[in-house]
């Protein structure tokens, strides 16, 4: 199984690199077919990131919970669009947080996917060349920005996402939280984000949260993330 | 059968609490220290609409850490009130609130909760509340149906209840993270909607966990805070101090 993977792996992280000049549309535009969104593949197999996330949060947290959110968005986008060709407005703007919601979700595990791989493979260390000097000029070192990333994580009051995004005025780097599955927008383009909703760690780590935020350095695909940040 | 009233009170009295160091203790003696209640029944009680497992983590492990890091954060708040340090007493209202939420809102589900072989979890342990959801809902199954949407309709982490306001009557709310309900609504029953209570068992099949806690809700105690004022329904706090 995991050899077949790597055959195929190659040909899809190229897919993503061409497509991936616009971080947060590529993955949408990646898993759009015929206008309606659908569910993308994982760029590895389920227990690939083990021991840090075990494979069956991996195939749950795929197929199941961003699944759902794939359908969720469709059908929001179904809403509007019927409430649009009867001319309801306050119908189509009354679903924006579905919208928001599953949209949100959708993005959002598009970018999670493809920013972690296998510890094996390109999964874990530390960044280098433009993206290592923007942390360390950015942060003081990739040492404090893990640690600030973390107790970002851990501050997260609810369901939501830690991001490390690029201010694209500024062009500088910073931490984000976001409640829920609200995306990251405007003026941040996210280069890495990780998911602090309990559905990405309880089967593994139940309430020990702390321990998930910390195995999950192990499995950062810094490739992906320095990818991001060359094109935006 | 534990009543954590009682035994609550006594624990706070003779055991310091673990997580708060002496020192901290001595030097913050002006607030008050909240210790985690008993549960009214077995971890494993609940089963099989919860399990043991899910009960024992959520009760021992979640609710625990809210009311560490509540009295941590009421620790702080009083001393920085002591200092006069006006920012860090605004910047620890989001703790407070976080883990007092956290706190009140599972001390009111245990509460609210009842083994399925118990006569509490019978509908007929809460006339008056039905008759009232029957004259509000036109009938149970409809005011069930509700209920359930409002539970499966929160984005992230929540809480549904069932509330009692002076003049509208019955009332659905949800609530967001733990923020409570503390708006002046008798609060009758919640369902917790975070993923901790019930992923160990349903996954991601929550609309499971809705149907299955029906069977274990405590109609005695909703009667009760149906009936009473809101202070008697956090009286439960209280003795918890
Ligand atoms: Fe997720
Ligand atoms: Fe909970």
């Amino acid at each position: 199984m995991s050899s077949t993977l790597m055959r195929t792996v190659p040909a899809l992280r190229a897919a993503a690199r061409a497509s991936a000049a616009k971080p947060a549309a590529a993955a949408m535009g990646t898993s759009f077919v015929r206008g309606k969104a659908t569910l993308p593949d994982l760029p590895y197999d389920y227990p690939a990131l083990e021991p840090y996330i075990s494979g069956k949060i991996m195939e749950l947290h795929h197929k199941k919970h961003h699944q759902t959110y794939v359908t969720g968005l469709n059908t929001a986008l179904e809403t509007i669009e019927g409430a649009k060709s009867k001319g309801d407005l306050t119908k189509a703007a009354s679903v924006a947080p579905l919208l928001n919601f599953h949209g949100g979700g959708h993005v959002n595990h598009s970018l999670f996917w493809e920013n972690l791989a296998p510890a094996s493979r390109e999964g874990g260390g530390e960044p280098d060349g433009a993206l290592k000097k923007a942390i360390d000029e950015d942060f003081g070192g990739f040492d404090t920005f893990r640690k600030q990333m973390n107790t970002a994580l851990a501050g997260i009051q609810g369901s939501g996402w830690a991001w490390l995004v690029k201010d694209k005025q500024s062009g500088t780097l910073g931490l984000v939280t976001r409640a829920n599955q609200d995306p990251v927008t405007g003026n941040y383009v996210p280069l890495m984000g990780i998911d602090a909703w309990e559905h990405a760690y309880y089967l593994q780590y139940e309430n020990r949260k702390a321990e998930y935020f910390d195995a999950i350095w192990n499995v950062i695909n810094w490739k992906t993330v320095a990818s991001r940040f060359d094109k935006s | 059968m534990v009543y954590f009233g009682f035994l609550t009170q006594l624990l706070s009295v003779q055991i310091p609490l673990e997580a708060v160091s002496e020192e901290q203790y001595n030097t913050t003696m002006a607030a008050a220290t909240y210790t985690l209640p008993s549960l009214p029944y077995a971890y494993n009680a609940l089963e099989p609409s919860i399990s043991a497992q899910i009960m024992e983590l959520h009760h021992s492990k979640h609710h625990q850490t809210y009311v560490t890091n509540l009295n941590k954060a009421l620790q702080s708040y009083s001393a920085a009130t002591a200092s006069g340090n006006v920012p860090d007493q605004i910047a620890l209202q989001a703790a407070i609130k976080f883990n007092g939420g956290g706190h009140i809102n599972h001390s009111l589900f245990w509460q609210n909760l009842a083994p399925s072989s118990s006569p509490d979890s019978k509908l007929e342990a809460a006339p008056k509340l039905m008759a009232e959801i029957k004259a509000t809902y036109d009938s149970f199954d409809r005011f069930k149906e509700a209920f359930t949407a409002a539970l499966l309709g929160i984005q992230g982490s929540g809480w549904g209840w069932l509330v009692k306001e002076e003049l509208t009557g019955l009332r659905i709310v949800t609530t967001k993270d733990q923020d409570p309900v503390v708006n002046g609504e008798v609060p009758i029953f919640g369902v917790d909607m975070w993923e901790h209570a019930y992923y160990l068992q349903y996954l991601n099949g929550k609309a499971a966990y809705v149907q299955n806690i029906w069977n274990v809700i405590n109609w005695k105690t909703a009667e009760e805070r149906f009936q009473g004022t809101r202070e008697e329904a956090f009286k439960v706090l209280k003795s918890q101090l």
